[in-house]
């Protein structure tokens, strides 16, 4: 049963990114493009998403347990610390000039082009470089 | 290049990704992160946890296949980066988001959704650099 949820969430965020245009890097650069060819389309996506999960997650959260049993897990963390601030300004980055984010080019890769096949492994090589930075010695990010 | 503003498209298909995201909630008690789910992949403790994310990969991947059974047509998708951007691209959104523990999707629909102070700090940082990055390259460098 925890598999076929998984699969179906994934299954129903993933013809949401198609249906919405997040799945196409075109829209997304010109999402982010507020001086030049500005497509403001996608600020609804993140609206509409936002106004589901804010009422989902409370509806959700009235149960005990989650469906397939287990608990609910949360961060809790609540620091704001430089990887969150740095990281989060390396992830625009990267966005702004490959056009992908991993949440859409994880169901693009459906779609069967290379370049979306090239962006996923160049993101795990990312992940990667991440733990090795991490390992180096005298390194001040925790592993 | 210019693309089309489509509200409703848009909207519909953000309400979908907060389906998604939510079902995981319900179902399996997670968030659903796309950086977190990918890179679970690859680092796992347990075999479980690593099938469920596979499972909700599998779920995305097949969702523009599904599309294209039942409309005949994939979704729009236009890459206008060079493949090096993309490789330079992913690199850097690899690093970021596992150095600030989230995308728009983990920071965006659910932490936002979930009133997470980081998520809040995270979204308005990654929004504001690519759009940064995105000016710099189409009307500093490129322009």
């Amino acid at each position: 049963m925890k598999l076929f949820y998984g699969f179906l969430s994934g299954l129903i965020f993933g013809i949401g990114i198609a249906i919405s245009g997040m799945i196409n890097p075109a829209k997304v650069l010109n999402f982010l493009d507020v001086a030049g060819a500005w497509d403001p389309s996608l600020a609804l996506v993140m609206g509409g998403a936002v106004i589901v999960t804010f009422i989902g997650y409370r509806l959700a959260w009235r149960r005990e347990a989650p469906l397939v049993g287990g608990r609910f897990q949360l961060p809790t963390s609540t620091e704001i610390d430089s990887k969150l601030i740095g990281g989060s300004a390396l992830f625009g980055i990267g966005w702004g000039i490959a056009g992908f984010c991993p949440g859409a080019a994880i169901p693009a890769l459906g779609t069967g082009r290379w370049e979306v096949a090239l962006f996923i492994v160049a993101v795990v090589a990312g992940f990667f470089l991440r733990r090795i930075i991490g390992a180096l010695p005298g390194a001040r990010l925790p592993q | 290049m210019d693309t089309l503003f489509t509200p409703f498209a848009s909207f519909g298909g953000g309400l979908l990704i907060g389906t998604g995201a939510v079902m995981l909630m319900l179902g399996l008690g997670r968030i659903f992160g796309a950086t977190g789910i990918l890179s679970g992949i690859f680092f796992f403790e347990t075999r479980d946890e690593m099938a469920w994310r596979l499972a909700v990969v599998a779920g995305m991947i097949l969702a523009p296949v599904l599309i294209f059974a039942v409309t005949g047509a994939m979704p729009a998708l236009t890459v206008p980066v060079s493949p090096a951007m993309i490789v330079l691209g992913g690199v850097i959104v690899g690093l970021g988001t596992s150095l600030g523990s989230g995308c728009t999707s983990g920071h965006g629909v659910c932490g936002l959704s979930r009133l997470s102070v980081r998520s809040m700090v995270a979204v308005p940082i990654f929004m504001a650099t690519a759009a940064i990055t995105v000016f710099l390259i189409r009307h500093v460098i490129g322009g």
